[in-house]
């Protein structure tokens, strides 16, 4: 590929694929700014006439949209916690061999693989269900009064039900890191009188920043936009994120002008959370 | 100070023996040299000593204390080992100050201790840099240095030096040689390379498939060897063999025989043989022949040697260096 001849041939080759994708993303990316500056409502569509940029200041000024703001933020922060968090404990814990390690394994990474949906009804129902819940069970087996979960702490439910779906993802990743650890350097470690919570603080912790960084890149990215375990658990209206408003605005308000206006947005904000991360925790990945 | 001393130490993996009963005594301040094939269990019995394997049984006793129960950190051993085992995300002066920090030391003490141990090893421009900027001869420094800063009873090297390059390895060999001399601490050095164990030990101890096979001066391992694989492991290139009529008359099964104590001639000797490969290396040269019927010797003779691929020659062992060893194999007192 070195000749230009071979370069040219190569340009040739691809343009299929990158003609593809960039209609994948950008003809959608362009209808969104089409309509963000419509006055186009569903309910009135004879009455659609170019608004200039009141779409984005009606949505910035939504009562919801601070909260649903915040809720984006908190909802990331919560599931990053308890992912990383819980992913080195899970890794150590599953680095150690014993006995029928496979089949846990195997077990850990299952909740990946199921559907947001499903899996938030499942935690609804059959979890955190304040009657029927098995935590409302458990509760009641020592005396305390059930917690009704998504009732009164909305937010940290999401946050726990998407914190389990991830939880796999951030325990792979840590896990095979951990297994990367050289022996020697356990050892060398022990040699020089390291205790079992100075390794982990010493060795084992900055070996993990790498992986730690790539999972907290990865999730975010993804968490930003959680939707199904806010719908699916109909807790929007109190831990709604900026995702959820912009499907309330469609579906609830019937107003396509303001909620492709919301999803600008939403991917403006993303990119600078994204922008902020990666300065802050980015230099990880180097050298 | 720094004596140790195994008896009887043996360890297990279920029902395969690794060591099997090993004695043996090292004095304060000595260099031992721990040298065999792979998978004699050089390697496990050095773990044995530092403490991080278990014994199955036996005593391990160091400066006269039973040691056998104790925690590697708790010996007073420090450890050099095969990859370095740097920690890669800290700096030099870290990696040096690590164990140091570990066992609570003050500031001034782990200061004054680091800018000693990196003046000893020339690492003094390199403190602040991570292992992954340094050369593999320097990584080595460190975690010599790391081993130094705890003053241990003894050092335990791990193949050092099998990491490195050939003209590298030369040049730390000495190193380490000198840092003895200079330190007069007891080192244990475990090596699979015979010529390493040659040059540095004090004493060296052959192992084979978890025993040992000979301990000695390199010297006295060379000039008398205890068995046939002592004869064949100590010495490069390795001792000609030869069993049969050859042997049967001088008193013994087999005898061996160095390829410098081998005398090559055109006209007239006991072996003959055609030269398969003359190496000319200019000061010396290595003959391989095929012996009739005894098949290949190997002869160092003077560099400029007139031999030849092809050629008819006879070979003949200088008699006073003439090994022989018994049916099985052990060494026949001459």
């Amino acid at each position: 590929m070195a000749t230009r001849q071979g370069q040219a041939l190569g340009r040739l080759a691809v343009a299929p694929a990158v003609a593809a994708l960039a209609a994948w993303s950008l003809v959608p990316l362009a209808l969104a700014f089409y309509y963000a500056f419509l006055h186009y409502k569903l309910d009135d569509p004879d009455n659609t006439f170019f608004a200039k940029g009141a779409n984005f200041y009606y949505f910035v000024t939504d009562p919801f949209f601070a909260k649903d703001l915040f809720n984006t933020v908190a909802l990331v922060l919560l599931v990053l916690v308890i992912t990383v968090v819980g992913g080195v404990l899970l890794g150590i814990l599953l680095d150690r061999p014993f006995w029928g390690r496979g089949i846990v394994r195997v077990l850990v990474i299952s909740p990946f693989f199921i559907m947001p949906t499903v899996s938030a009804l499942v935690w609804k129902n059959l979890m955190m269900h304040p009657v029927y819940g098995f935590f409302a069970h458990m509760w009641r087996s020592v005396g305390l009064t059930p917690i009704d979960w998504f009732g009164s702490h909305p937010l940290m439910s999401v946050g726990i039900v998407v914190g389990w779906q991830w939880l796999p993802f951030a325990t792979l990743i840590l896990l095979t890191a951990l297994q990367s650890l050289d022996e020697e350097q356990k050892d060398a470690a022990e040699m020089d009188g390291a205790g079992k919570l100075d390794f982990f603080r010493h060795i084992m912790l900055p070996h993990l920043m790498r992986p730690i960084t790539v999972v907290i890149l990865i999730e975010t990215i993804f968490l930003l936009n959680v939707f199904a375990e806010i719908k699916v658990t109909s807790v929007g209206g109190i831990a709604g994120n900026l995702t959820y408003l912009v499907f309330s605005k469609l579906n609830d308000d019937n107003n396509v002008g303001e909620a492709a206006a919301g999803g600008l947005i939403a991917v403006v904000l993303a990119n600078i959370v994204s922008m902020f991360l990666v300065r802050l925790i980015g230099r990880n990945l180097e050298a | 100070m720094g004596s140790i001393q195994l008896q009887q130490v043996r360890k297990d993996f279920g029902a395969v023996s690794i060591i099997k009963g090993v004695d043996l005594m090292v004095k304060d301040g000595e260099f031992v040299v721990f040298v065999g094939p792979s998978g004699c269990g050089k390697s496990t019995l050095l773990r044995l000593i530092a403490g991080l394997e278990d014994l199955s049984s036996g005593k391990i006793i160091i400066d006269g204390k039973d040691a056998t129960d104790l925690g590697p950190a708790q010996r007073g051993l420090a450890m050099v080992f095969q990859s370095y085992a740097l920690y890669p995300h800290m700096s030099v002066r870290n990696n040096i100050a690590f164990p140091l920090k570990m066992a609570k030391a003050s500031r001034e003490v782990i200061e004054a201790k680091v800018k000693y141990a990196a003046n000893t090893l020339n690492l003094t421009d390199y403190l602040e840099r991570r292992p992954g900027q340094l050369s593999g001869g320097q990584r080595q420094r460190v975690a010599i240095g790391r081993a130094i800063v705890r003053e241990p009873s003894a050092f335990l090297f791990d193949e050092p030096l099998s990491n490195l390059d050939a003209a590298l390895r030369v040049q730390m060999r000495v190193e380490i040689g000198e840092l003895h001399n200079k330190l007069k601490t007891t080192m244990i050095y475990v090596t699979h390379d015979q010529v390493e164990a040659m040059t540095m030990a004090d004493k060296i101890v052959v192992l084979d498939l978890g025993a040992i096979s000979q301990v000695g001066a390199p010297l006295d391992l060379y000039n008398k060897p205890d068995n046939l694989f002592v004869a064949r492991f100590i010495g490069s290139p390795t001792m000609n063999i030869v069993k049969g009529p050859s042997a049967a008359k001088r008193g013994a099964d087999t005898i061996g025989i160095r390829p410098e104590h081998t005398e090559v001639s055109s006209t007239a000797g006991e072996w003959p043989g055609t030269v398969r490969v003359a190496e000319h290396l200019g000061s010396e040269t290595f003959v391989y022949v095929e012996a009739d019927g005894l098949g290949q010797f190997t002869v160092r003779v003077d560099g400029e040697a007139p031999v030849h691929a092809g050629d008819r020659v006879f070979l003949s062992p200088r008699e006073p260096r003439l090994h022989k060893f018994n049916a099985a194999g052990q060494r026949i007192a001459a």
